[in-house]
């Protein structure tokens, strides 16, 4: 399957993709209505230091601990893409606590959210991708095996 | 054609199903299911009553699940007998279920104390089961005045899915602190204090000596007056059926890391066993989710000729009372290092040069990467430990290690 990967020597920590990302999950046409003046609740975010930074998201695991752990049963995988059933999420966080890349986050209402490829939004494609200016973040096809 | 059954029918049966099916698709799948319901989400019965779930969004699978997996399930049914010479398992209604091999799954059951009196009180709970939540909705009204024997997970847990529900609640612990098998002293003490401001009020170092209907007299010599009582002060893995085969039991089934009993052919899996602490090395019964749906998993695959093995269990939690959350993992042994901001908590235990566990309220972020830290025994000298004390964060790995994380298939 297609996933994301980062080139961190490309990544110029601009933060472009977490806007791109609540624009594209907020369902509205305007990206200035959606945003401006707003916290925002990225499922990507920028990591690093004063070197070096990098966009995070979710891995889509060949084999998930946030789907096993999810006290929930809210965390599925269906054609290798992770997703979160909003309504059955609770918030309790317990994927929060057995992500090993920090990839997941609570949403404005609590209930978890995390990359789900805008493959459930009107993009179609991670628009994180399409929308970072130096091509530091790709999505594309590696094989499944390392 | 194997034929496999399982015993119990919660989260560690459901991996064991799907471990079975990743494996081998046409043997026959016996589910003995002594609640009459499919499997769902233990943990949510608090989130019910906090109006956070409903019955329906509680269900761990699917409704087609067990069709799907091609598994019969016997509901409102006990096994009674293994018999291990005959290859059966005896149901309380006397069916037999001849096994090629078994996984137990039977889980826990509250511990009850033998409190004088307790018989005299007319209402009068436990907090395990969809069962217990249903009722206790029944049981209360705004004006209630509950009282909680526990102030563990369970109990508390309960407290915060009954507050908006009732009138008043009381909860009392043998121990000097709250949540006395996952805090340390200083960040149990926060927690009550956020409890305590949310109206749950406490009774600690302190415990019923006796109940005459609907009053407790405690040890202190106070008397509390409640409309419902909740017994909540600890759990019993449910070990008989492989003890009375003669299975080697401590405080659960004894497990290795195939989820193997000491009886051939008998495998374990969830709170009923007791297994390796990854963290500490020790035997420890880790009555968790996360580790019950790995367990099942690793014992359906090994049941089924696969291979699998589950040796990372640790001890771990992410729990919230009312909009604060601790999360916290591991066994707390060793150099203890503090990290304090104002209205949070987190302390890292070191030893041997890797970090073994961790307490955190109030700012859980990427927790997972302390978690992991855990669980994959990275030694602290190889990543820039400065960095990582003050944020969970991946830019404290080395390059080499943050591009196989970020830059290639996981």
């Amino acid at each position: 399957m297609k996933r994301i990967f980062v080139k961190e020597e490309w990544c110029l920590g601009c933060h472009l993709c977490e806007y791109n990302c609540a624009f594209a999950n907020s369902g509205l046409r305007d990206m200035v209505k959606a945003l401006k003046g707003k916290p925002i609740y990225p499922r990507i975010h920028i990591e690093g230091d004063d070197r070096v930074t990098y966009a995070v998201s979710c891995r889509h695991c060949t084999n998930p601990i946030c789907v096993k752990s999810c006290i929930a049963g809210a965390i599925s995988q269906t054609d290798g893409v992770v997703r979160v059933d909003k309504e059955k999420c609770v918030g309790c966080l317990t994927c929060v606590l057995v992500c090993p890349y920090g990839a997941l986050a609570p949403s404005e209402s609590g209930v978890m959210q995390k990359c789900e490829l805008c493959l459930q939004n009107s993009c179609g494609e991670p628009a994180y991708v399409k929308g970072c200016p130096n091509g530091a973040i790709v999505y594309e096809e590696r094989g499944e095996s390392e | 054609m194997k034929q496999y059954v399982i015993i119990g029918n919660g989260t560690a049966a459901a991996g064991c199903i799907e471990g079975i099916r990743g494996i081998d698709k046409t043997g026959s799948i016996t589910v003995v299911s002594e609640e009459n319901h499919p499997v769902y989400c233990r943990p949510l019965i608090s989130y019910y009553l906090e109006n956070k779930t409903d019955l329906a969004h509680m269900n761990y699978r699917r409704p087609d699940f067990y069709d799907k997996m091609g598994c019969k399930v016997l509901y409102g049914r006990k096994a009674v007998k293994l018999d291990r010479e005959n290859q059966k398992v005896l149901l309380d209604d006397g069916t037999e279920l001849p096994y090629t091999s078994v996984c137990v799954a039977t889980g826990s059951a509250p511990f009850v104390p033998p409190f004088a009196g307790l018989e005299t009180v007319p209402e009068k709970f436990s907090f395990m089961t969809v069962e217990d939540a249903l009722d206790l909705e029944k049981a209360v009204n705004p004006k209630t005045r509950v009282l909680i024997m526990g102030a563990g997970l369970i109990g508390l847990k309960c407290a915060e899915g009954l507050r908006d529900r009732v009138g008043s609640i009381t909860v009392c612990d043998l121990a000097d602190r709250i949540l006395s098998s996952i805090l340390d002293t200083e960040s149990a003490k926060m927690m009550q204090k956020h409890l305590e401001e949310n109206g749950i009020r406490f009774l600690l170092g302190d415990t019923a000596e006796r109940f005459e209907k609907n009053t407790a007299f405690m040890k202190s010599g106070k008397q509390v007056e409640f409309d419902v009582l909740i017994l909540a002060v600890g759990v019993r893995a449910n070990t008989a059926l492989v003890k009375e085969a003669g299975g080697e039991v401590n405080r659960g089934i004894l497990i290795n890391e195939r989820m193997e009993t000491s009886i051939h052919d008998i495998y374990a899996a969830g709170d009923c066993t007791e297994g390796e602490d990854f963290s500490s090395g020790q035997k420890k019964v880790m009555a968790i989710l996360p580790n019950a749906y790995m367990q099942g998993h690793a014992a359906g695959v090994n049941m089924a000729g696969g291979e699998e093995v589950f040796d990372r269990a640790i001890p771990m939690n992410s729990i919230g009372f009312f909009g604060l959350h601790a999360m916290t993992a591991g066994s707390y042994e060793g150099e203890a290092l503090e990290e304090r901001e104002k209205g949070k908590y987190k302390r890292l235990f070191l030893r041997d040069g890797l970090l073994v566990g961790f307490i955190l309220i109030g700012k859980t972020e990427r927790a997972g990467i302390y978690t992991s830290l855990i669980r994959e025994k990275i030694p602290l000298d190889t990543i820039n430990f400065e960095m990582l004390k003050k944020a969970a964060t991946s830019a404290a790995f080395p390059i080499e290690i943050r591009r196989k994380m970020f830059g290639s298939v996981v």
